[in-house]
């Protein structure tokens, strides 16, 4: 088994040493590769030949028109569908993953855009949820809430009256924050998060995109998946850019500027593109 | 509970370390949240009414309710708050609250359980008749067997439900008309059951149950314990969590909530230690109160206090949600069900010591009805996740109330089944408008 959620002494070990540069990468290689991956549904091919690297400590966005293929994407690195063809390379080594519980165990942690929070727990329960802590069968509360509290004071999350208030009664900007909470509670290695902003009003938008800069410092590779083009800009250190199914670009956010990544998501390619950050044909 | 027991001598270090540290974090992340902790009264008090808002509303409707109704049915019948009637009465809501308190926790998962009724009708005909004549079991093992029975047919209903994802109100809709023969069945078979009525011996302590009460001076003896161990338990807990930073609730807040228990303690001591007998003296608490009062804190514990009772609360709000966080949804939702029929069970065996007999007439279908509005009048909502135990003592008593009420005034069957049905409704109608306006709000 990995650590998630064990009870953490006195200090906070895991995102001390994750501050730094996390255990497995040499030299800035990525956390998570993907090479020619592809994916079809009978006659649909949902993705082909796509590549994608994550590095850690990076929030990397998935840009891409509707039905380019950013969830078959994201579905896939979570383990909820196998590839056709094509490698996963994790710290180095391939990989295949078979069900969400085996790219949970590698510390690959998915937030969906419904966010699978339970409206009548409150946010330590939520937190907590399915990792419990307990002495001799008795849930140990006390020991939950510090680290809850711990974790959600880390990320700078002070919004919230309570801890110990329903879910419900938050706005979904808390809500999201809540589930990045969750995912770092996990001690996941990469947070992949589909539309984290698509619901949300201007200053929620802020704060959500804040807490993502915040986890990645912790040295979590991000992936986010954005319709937003503001977002990306604001966040994102890296793009990597899908159109009918294949990467067509990919590289740090600043080579590029909103009006290539338009070009790049709607035509496949760009003319005003600068230096080279095409991917594969171009 | 367990919690507050052990010594304080070792207590305080953790306590201080935890508190201490907590400081040291706070001081480097620059970040103190006092808006974490409920410091004030006036704090708890705004707390608690977004929780009524949101849908959750606690006891004081209910209790406002329960003396509206103690005040009406006392106006008409000047009998109805005489010792004699309130044991009665007291009595009556204990067999009430076990029926609510099993179909809470159907509820709690959004499922329903219909055969509630006729499951506590075949644990209370095996237990009978292995006590009876002749047969003459001595009372533990046959009750054990009766109740071990009534969980067996939970599993198998709680199985049908989840594996071949049938809708619970079907499968139970099934068991509430096979339970009813399976009774008939019972009673035919056994040599002991005259014109399909077993009866319960009175020198049996399944009789004494209901029929035997504590010496006054022992009813006073358990209140003064239970209450002197409730507020020391609840108060060092408060502390507690307080010196080590945890919300927690104002020393005011429980020390009312003591004080409310003990006066309601107080009350029903004095009521059931007034003699009420006819021709020999007949006082004392019946041994049926602390029984059910004991079912309900231990339902409570399993639902605030482990793991079981969270998932079930994860499950009835969200099984999608519960599912991901890689909660086995099947094995709690069957287990839900087993726990339900087994306090169906217990209920069965109220039933009969309190008629002294099980019958094939046994009304099972009343009682899940009756079962269904004490858990919603208590408070539980119909629509999963929002739930306590202790509703089930509310509703149970409001039932019992009106129950006894009309039958004290002489009213039909029929008119009584009309009233309970219309408060029911009534009920029901309130959890819906308020749950509605829930969600609105959010
Ligand atoms: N389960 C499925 N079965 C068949 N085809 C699918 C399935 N899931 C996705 N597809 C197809 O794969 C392609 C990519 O879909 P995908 O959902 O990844 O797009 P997207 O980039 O997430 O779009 P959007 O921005 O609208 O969410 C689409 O053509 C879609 O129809
Ligand atoms: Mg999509």
């Amino acid at each position: 088994m990995r650590r998630p959620w064990a009870r953490d002494g006195g200090g906070h070990p895991d995102t001390a040493t994750q501050a730094g540069v996390p255990s497995a990468p040499v030299d800035g290689a990525p956390l998570l590769s993907l090479r020619g991956l592809s994916k079809g549904f009978g006659p649909v091919q949902a993705l082909t030949r796509v590549d994608l690297d994550l590095p850690a400590g990076q929030i990397t966005a998935l840009a891409g028109d509707n039905g380019a293929g950013k969830s078959v994407t994201i579905k896939t690195i979570s383990g909820l569908w196998e590839p056709d063809g094509g490698q996963m390379v994790w710290e180095g080594h391939p990989v295949v993953l078979r069900s969400p519980k085996e790219a949970e165990g590698l510390g690959i942690t998915t937030i969906y855009q419904d966010l699978a929070l339970c409206d009548n727990l409150d946010i330590v329960q939520n937190m907590f949820l399915g990792h419990e802590r307990s002495r001799r069968g008795v849930l140990d509360e006390a020991s939950m809430e510090l680290t809850a509290r711990r974790t959600l004071e880390e990320l700078h999350v002070t919004t919230v009256r309570s801890i110990r208030q329903p879910v419900a009664s938050l706005s979904g900007g808390q809500r999201q924050s809540v589930a990045v909470a969750k995912a770092v509670m996990s001690h996941a290695k990469l947070v992949i998060m589909d539309e984290p902003t698509a619901a949300l009003g201007v200053t929620q938008t802020r704060m959500v995109l804040d807490l993502i800069k915040r986890l990645s410092s912790q040295g979590v590779a991000v992936l986010v998946v954005s319709h937003n083009l503001n977002d990306v800009f604001a966040m994102a250190d890296r793009i990597a850019i899908l159109h009918l199914g294949r990467s067509v670009a990919s590289g740090p956010i600043t080579d590029f500027d909103p009006q290539v990544v338009v070009d790049y998501m709607t035509t496949g390619s760009s003319t005003r593109a600068g230096s080279g950050h095409h991917d594969g044909e171009g | 509970m367990a919690r507050a027991e052990p010594p304080p001598a070792e207590e305080p270090k953790a306590a201080a370390e935890e508190a201490s540290e907590l400081a040291a974090m706070a001081a480097t992340t620059g970040v103190t949240s006092p808006e974490l902790l409920v410091d004030s009264l006036g704090e708890y008090l705004r707390a608690w009414w977004t929780r009524i808002r949101a849908g959750e509303s606690g006891a004081l409707p209910v209790l406002g309710g329960l003396v509206l109704i103690v005040v009406i049915f006392q106006v008409q019948q000047s009998a109805f708050l005489s010792a004699k009637n309130l044991v009665n009465l007291f009595i009556l809501a204990a067999l009430f609250v076990l029926f609510g308190l099993s179909e809470i926790f159907a509820l709690l998962l959004s499922e329903i359980d219909l055969s509630i009724g006729y499951v506590a009708g075949v644990g209370a005909f095996i237990i009978a008749e292995l006590i009876a004549p002749p047969n003459n079991w001595p009372w533990l093992p046959a009750v054990i067997l009766g109740l071990l029975a009534t969980a067996f047919l939970g599993l198998l209903q709680g199985l049908l439900i989840t594996r071949f994802r049938l809708p619970s109100f079907v499968v139970t809709l099934g068991g509430y008309l096979f339970f009813q023969g399976l009774i008939i069945y019972l009673a035919d078979i056994d040599s002991g059951a005259v014109g399909g009525v077993v009866r319960v011996p009175s020198t049996s302590v399944v009789f004494d149950l209901v029929n035997d009460n504590m010496s006054p001076l022992v009813g006073w003896i358990a209140l003064v314990v239970v209450v002197a161990l409730f507020a020391a338990v609840s108060l060092s807990r408060a502390a507690r969590r307080r010196s080590q930073g945890l919300s927690a609730p104002p020393i005011s807040i429980v020390v009312l909530t003591v004080a409310a228990s003990a006066v309601a303690g107080v009350v029903l001591v004095v009521v059931c230690n007034v003699n009420r007998g006819v021709l020999v003296p007949l006082n004392g608490v019946p041994w049926v109160i602390p029984f059910v009062l004991l079912v309900v804190l231990a339902a409570s514990f399993m639902l605030n206090r482990t793991r079981l009772g969270r998932y079930i609360y994860a499950i009835g709000a969200n099984p999608e949600a519960a599912r991901r966080a890689g909660i086995n949804v099947a094995m709690v939702r069957t287990l839900t069900f087993v726990i339900c029929a087994f306090t169906a069970g217990l209920a069965g065996l109220v039933y009969e010591s309190w008629l002294g007999s099980v019958s094939v007439g046994i009304s099972g279908g009343t009682y899940i009805l009756f079962a269904v509005a004490a858990a919603v009048i208590g408070g539980t909502s119909l629509y999963g996740g929002r739930g306590k135990a202790y509703h089930a003592l509310l509703g149970g008593l409001v039932i019992g109330a009106v129950d006894n009420g009309l039958g004290l005034l002489g009213v039909t069957a029929a008119g009584q089944d009309m009233a309970t049905a219309l408060v029911l409704i009534a009920a029901v109608t309130v959890d819906s408008v308020l749950r509605r306006r829930g969600t609105q709000t959010v």
